[in-house]
């Protein structure tokens, strides 16, 4: 075979470093090694070269993957959900009359008002879309001393994760959400039917507080509403009784913790 | 998940090493894999086969260059020549050497060293990412590898003496 016998081309020396070399060519590379000490010199620098980039970026690959590179959390962003859920609840608030939606100057009780709206809807979707996660429901599970201090640097307020025990509700854990104005906090509760009731709490403005707001999508449903500088939604299955005494649990968990602090 | 997801995800670590040694910021880097796999996402529905991740290094490498396009626009104060704190051999101080190294490189040689050596992308996988003819691979892998032995040894010209 004159495989063996051809003169070996700087492209074979790349292939050779590369580990792209056919076999056949093999013999005759090492062969002009052997005997061409400048080429040898210029593979040695090669080698080395490609070992310092592995050694230098390698290890960057067995870092933990960043929440925000979750593809269930792109795929949410890539369907552009979000904003526009959000951009139809404003919409659907300025049509309904809201006062102060017109112009920039829209009072502090509109705009916690569009909030919760948002967040309703957001809540929802988001509720929709981990709820039925089988392997990765949550980030962070309940029994993780982090979680609730973690949500709390991240949301910027204290996030609260109430006993549900009364409802049959048994807390999981939670995760981290992109939010319409800061991150958001999502806390998972699983019923003894494998239901799942989330809470998703996020800032508001800091003053003025809203009514409770309930609203109905397909099976699940959501009430939410703004207090204390805080918007929080209740979701779960849509069964308005038992999501109403969630949410008053959920209420009185943050109002005994602000009176305490008073 | 779908087959295709589940692939993405799986190529995820590749994509984010790639992406810091061609971005060198952390930040920036995941922002780009971000952006990648939103892309991918998007266009989920089009990729019907085909090698998924060299696909998705010819989406982040269109993006990088859209980034470097968007940077170029703007001035910046770009400090290339940053001295290596003295007495720090082994890795820290040659791992700084190589990342000024690929820095000073032209960036579609930089892209294909790193496809090569750090992805392991065959040559023609790295000539379909690039879009460019196999020849052209060649001659750029050869032109980054001549440049950056010269910018390593010439910064310590008798260190890598060969016997």
């Amino acid at each position: 075979m004159s495989n063996h016998d051809a003169r070996v081309t700087e492209d074979e020396l790349h292939a050779y470093v590369d580990g792209a070399l056919p076999a056949d060519r093999l013999a005759a590379v090492e062969a002009l090694l052997a005997a061409d000490p400048e080429a040898a010199s210029r593979v040695a620098a090669w080698r080395a070269q490609a070992a310092a980039i592995r050694a230098r970026y390698g290890p960057v690959a067995d870092e933990p993957v960043p929440e925000r590179l979750s593809i269930e959390r792109i795929a949410l962003r890539a369907s552009g959900h979000w904003r526009k859920l959000i951009r139809a609840a404003v919409i659907g608030f300025a049509i309904g009359g809201a006062a102060g939606w017109f112009g920039h100057e829209y009072s502090n009780f509109g705009r916690n008002e569009q909030i919760a709206r948002a967040i309703a809807d957001a809540a929802i979707e988001a509720h929709r879309l981990y709820i039925n996660e089988v392997r990765h429901p949550i980030e962070v599970r309940a029994d993780e001393a982090h979680l609730l201090p973690w949500l709390s640097r991240r949301v910027g307020s204290t996030v609260r994760a109430p006993d549900l025990t009364a409802e049959g509700l048994k807390l999981m854990g939670g995760r981290l959400l992109t939010g319409p104005r800061s991150p958001t906090a999502l806390i998972m509760y699983e019923g003894a039917a494998g239901e799942r009731v989330t809470i998703t709490c996020t800032r508001a403005a800091r003053e003025g507080s809203t009514a409770f707001y309930w609203q109905a999508a397909g099976e699940v449903g959501a009430l939410a509403w703004v207090e204390g500088g805080l918007a929080f939604v209740v979701a779960g299955p849509a069964q308005r009784e038992r999501l109403d005494r969630v949410a008053r649990r959920v209420y009185e968990a943050y109002e005994v913790a602000a009176r305490d602090r008073n | 998940m779908s087959a295709v997801r589940r692939g993405l995800e799986s190529v995820i670590p590749a994509l984010r090493r790639f992406a810091r040694a061609l971005a060198r910021d952390g930040e920036t880097a995941d922002d780009l894999v971000q952006d990648t796999l939103v892309r991918a996402l998007r266009a989920e529905h089009l990729f019907h086969g085909g090698d998924l991740r060299s696909w998705l290094f010819t989406i982040l490498l269109n993006l990088d260059r859209n980034r470097r396009r968007g940077l170029a626009r703007r001035p910046v104060l770009a400090v290339i020549e940053d001295v290596d704190p003295a007495g720090e051999p082994g890795t820290d101080g040659s791992g700084r050497d190589i990342a000024r190294g690929l820095a000073l490189l032209p960036s579609e040689q930089r892209e294909l060293l790193l496809l090569v050596t750090l992805e392991g992308l065959s040559y023609r996988e790295a000539a379909e990412v690039q879009g460019v003819p196999i020849g052209t691979v060649m001659s750029r892998l050869s032109r980054a590898r001549s440049t950056l032995r010269g910018h390593l040894e010439g910064k310590r010209p008798q260190l890598r003496q060969v016997k």
